[in-house]
């Protein structure tokens, strides 16, 4: 069928021509088959990281006024998504540095190899307790973030009670049926909050106070999104749904971001948080195994501990800085909480016990 | 013949092999011992038993409602009829982030339902099988009411002049021509229902697990990928299956039907009967497929007009949601949307194409297995992906070009499903009729099969643009640059606290409706008799 022949290399011809038209419309870079190009005289450096990954432009242009190289940020689904994509692509990675392993994935980023050890000048500004891998550095601490329950303000004002401050008083009966929670399966404030306990009450303890806050009306859905904009009374879409659960499993970091996103915004947080019901989350980014640009990503290693970029991490990210000079944005100090003394659980633990604690979290909770 | 081959060895069938034997390979030995493994775990069959059971309840409660609904626009011409037909099928385009937050405005707490009866139906079942059938309303409605236009009533009235009741008529001349239709149109809803994902994990609550969603928690979550090798096997046999049983059933019935110009076949509905039938259609659309949409608007506009709009066209100085304005994303979509339709046109033309010359065995086994992608989850593609497309000069891990291809594998089918049947039911004695009068084979072609065609070519590549618009699953997945596309940036705003974006995701999410909408009907302007599948 000659005629057919004629008309597929019409429109093949016709399909590359659009993908050129289109690949010259996409804002990002000179995007080539392979992220940087070869040798070590590359100008970009890749940064493999999650979705949730976000840095203001004017940052990422002064990394390259000072060092010369650009960056081109991939992202890759949610943190464990992103990290278990790594694993696989091991020793032919698609970027120089990967940022987003947090304290829960650690040992299983660290035991696959997926780093080369490389100490990140400025490192003597970031407290030692969050430097988990310090003897080896394979991984560089960037930012901390905790997990805590938030309460809705005007409820607890309206009902004259006063709001739950620990874990043990969320089990108490006068939070019966209040408190909202995510899949500890599927979703990282879920499983957090499910550390928090562990790290608590210890693995012998642990059940039976989820069993008190089960019998006390715990509800569970699956993810994050539900559980403050659907379930939550405090948040705003909450309020929209008309919403009963005046307690969730939120950040520490969420009540100034209600007030930001606001309009006009309050004069208060319409949230708090209950400062001892907290578990530490640290982020790490490494150098990857394997980097085509390995001069650039120590580069952006230090860039990311630097003092720029720690400042402009809170309202991006809604994280803290590791930094001790980096200043937190007033936004924070006024309508954020300090946890009291996070709950923390060590990462070799997590990685050796996390199936079996969900398992049995899950046969207990969710069925 | 060789351009779909290619494509799909290429970007399907060799990164989901290489998956899957990464998991049941151990040390180059093959591991089927797995299977009795994982299968036994009750946990799996637990949920083997739900994704079954569901789907099955899925199909029919959507074949129940919807076709009535395809008689309905298929036979009757009312006002609004094009519209509303547009309307019907954005909710398949959807990205189920935005469906899973309408129906719970509807059906949770606080909802209408809440409101008005007190009853609440999220982390039910019976939420997950009314989002289903909101989602798949289209498909019965376009593939069978498709066809049912064109086919021409002269044939039952010539029926009935021969003696024939109403009834018989309808079930010896109508039946027959419309079963491959109705086959095609219960396998798709059945294979979107089977394969379902996001509206389970939203509006079932942690309690509810398909297969597709214990896919992708085994891979990217857990990364146990031997389990989800041997679930990923388990579903794809099921899906060959219900392929397989479907391209039977269409053998057995497809034939050249007598198609004619839809334009002649609808007429305004006379008497009672007919008027209370369009009426009942119209509600049942009012209430499933409307309201849903319109909880959506309600809560974009929340009180504060277009400030939430506003809001989408500025890139936010203290927010680092997005780098650039969230209304770029519609671009991004756009274009994504534009080259994975041209991929898939490409594709699936010459897939269909080769399909109607040739009858072989080997062709047949071709055709089911351009529908298997959809039967294949967005996390097992994808990461198999990343191992397989890792060396020059096919190193396109990086590349943005993954996604339009990543969209384009689930658009093929579409495209094939949609051009097949049409093509099939041309008269092979036109073309010859036509030779016979001194045409050459181009000219033949030209004038006999191109205008025949061209209408499904236009609603095929407006499905496969839909299907990219809406596409949630690869684009997440696949590592690209940060151009997000309408459902990531959607999901990113949920994503976060606050009002304003909470409000945007909603405003964003009536804009990605918008835009499906004014698609959908500039498709449904160029010509407004359609055909083929859906």
């Amino acid at each position: 069928m000659s005629t057919t022949q004629k008309a597929a290399v019409a429109a093949v011809a016709a399909a590359l021509g659009v993908t050129a038209l289109a690949g010259c419309g996409s804002s990002d870079d000179s995007a080539s088959g392979s992220g940087s190009t070869k040798g070590s005289g590359s100008k970009t450096v890749t940064l493999v990281s999650h979705d949730s990954f976000n840095a203001s432009k004017d940052v990422l242009k002064e990394f390259t006024r000072e060092t010369g190289y650009t960056v081109k940020v991939l992202k890759s689904g949610d943190a464990g998504a992103a990290l278990n994509q790594e694993i696989l692509t091991k020793g032919s990675p698609r970027g120089d540095v990967f940022f987003g392993v947090d304290n829960t994935l650690l040992s299983r980023a660290l035991d696959n190899g997926l780093f080369t050890p490389y100490e990140a000048k400025g490192l003597d500004r970031v407290p030692a307790d969050v430097q988990l891998d310090a003897d080896k550095h394979r991984v560089t601490p960037v930012d901390t973030g905790d997990i805590c329950v938030n309460y809705d303000k005007k409820y607890f004002a309206d009902k004259k009670l006063a709001p739950p401050k620990t874990f043990a008083d969320l089990a108490k009966p006068a939070y019966k049926d209040l408190l909202v929670t995510e899949n500890a399966a599927t979703s990282s404030p879920g499983l957090g909050f499910l550390l928090g306990t562990v790290g608590t009450f210890g693995e012998d303890g642990y059940q039976d106070y989820w069993k008190k806050l089960k019998d006390n009306g715990v509800k569970v859905v699956d993810g994050w999104e539900q559980a403050y904009n659907e379930e939550f009374s405090g948040s705003a879409g909450g309020k929209k749904a008309k919403a009963d659960r005046p307690l969730v499993v939120s950040y520490a970091s969420s009540p100034p971001v209600e007030v930001l996103y606001a309009d006009p915004q309050p004069k208060t947080a319409p949230t708090g948080v209950a400062t001892g019901t907290c578990f530490r989350q640290i982020e790490f980014a490494g150098l990857l195994d394997g980097a085509k640009n390995e001069a650039g990503g120590k580069a952006l290693l230090d860039f990311l501990i630097g003092k720029k970029f720690q400042e402009d991490m809170p309202l991006t990210m809604f994280v803290s800085p590791v930094a001790k000079d980096a200043k937190v944005p007033g936004l924070f100090t006024e309508f954020g909480a300090t946890a009291d003394k996070p709950a923390t659980v060590a990462p070799d633990a997590i990685a050796k016990n996390r199936e079996q604690w969900v398992q049995s979290w899950s046969s207990l909770v969710v069925k | 013949m060789a351009v779909p081959v290619a494509f799909f060895a290429v970007f399907f069938a060799y990164p989901v092999a290489a998956i899957v034997g990464r998991g049941l390979k151990a040390d180059g030995v093959w591991q089927f011992g797995r299977f009795g493994e994982v299968l036994a775990r009750p946990e799996i069959r637990d949920v083997l038993w739900f994704t079954l059971w569901q789907a099955l309840a899925s199909t029919a409660l959507t074949l129940l409602i919807a076709l009535p609904g395809a008689y309905v626009f298929a036979r009757f011409e009312f006002p609004g009829k094009q519209v509303l037909r547009a309307v019907v099928t954005v909710p398949f385009v959807l990205p189920t982030v935005v469906v899973g937050t309408a129906f719970l405005a509807l059906l949770g707490r606080g909802g209408l339902l809440d409101e008005l009866w007190g009853v609440r139906l999220d982390t039910t079942v019976w939420a997950i099988l009314l989002a289903h059938v909101f989602f798949n309303y289209a498909v019965v409605v376009r593939t069978v009411g498709g066809l049912w236009a064109q086919l021409d009533p002269r044939q039952e009235e010539a029926a009935r002049v021969l003696g024939a009741s109403r009834f018989t008529a309808w079930r010896r001349v109508t039946l027959p021509a419309l079963a491959p239709a109705v086959a095609a149109a219960a396998l798709m809803v059945f294979l979107f229902t089977f394969t379902s994902f996001g509206v389970v994990q939203i509006l079932g609550g942690p309690g509810f697990s398909t297969l597709e969603v214990e896919i992708y928690r085994q891979t990217a979550q857990l990364l146990a990928l031997p389990t989800a090798a041997v679930l990923t096997l388990v579903q794809f046999a099921a899906v060959g299956a219900i392929l397989a049983v479907h391209a039977w059933t269409v053998r057995r019935r497809e034939r050249a039907l007598k198609l004619v110009d839809p334009a002649q076949t609808a007429r305004r509905p006379h008497g009672a009967g007919q008027w209370t039938l369009l009426a009942g259609v119209l509600l049942s659309v009012l209430l499933l497929v409307l309201l849903p949409l319109a909880v959506l608007v309600e809560r974009s506009l929340g009180g504060s007009g277009f400030a939430y709009y506003r809001a989408l066209t500025s890139a936010d100085a203290n927010s680092g949601t997005f780098l650039v304005a969230p209304v770029e994303a519609i671009g991004n979509s756009l274009r994504y949307a534009l080259v994975a339709t041209l991929f898939a046109l490409v594709v699936g033309g010459f897939a269909a194409a080769a399909l109607t010359r040739r009858a072989g065995r080997l062709v047949r086994g071709f055709d089911a297995l351009l529908m298997l992608p959809l039967g294949v989850s967005a996390v097992t593609v994808g990461f198999g992906f990343l191992i397989t497309l890792d060396k020059p000069p096919l190193d396109l891990r990086t590349s943005w070009i993954l996604v339009p291809l990543a969209q384009a594998l689930v658009g093929v089918p579409f495209v094939v499903r949609t051009m097949l049947p049409v093509l099939r039911a041309v008269d092979a004695r036109l073309r010859e009729a036509a030779a016979v009068l001194g045409a050459s084979p181009l000219r033949a072609w030209r004038e006999v099969d191109f205008p025949l065609v061209r209408r499904a070519l236009l609603v095929a590549a407006g499905f496969a643009f839909a299907v990219s618009l809406g596409e949630f699953g690869a684009t997440v997945f696949i590592a690209r640059p940060d151009n997000p596309t309408l459902p990531v940036a959607v999901a990113r705003l949920l994503g976060r606290s606050g009002d304003l974006n909470y409000g945007q995701a909603m405003a964003l999410s009536t804009v990605l409706m918008l835009v499906c909408a004014v698609s959908l009907l500039l498709l449904e302007r160029i010509r407004t008799d359609r055909s083929g599948e859906f």
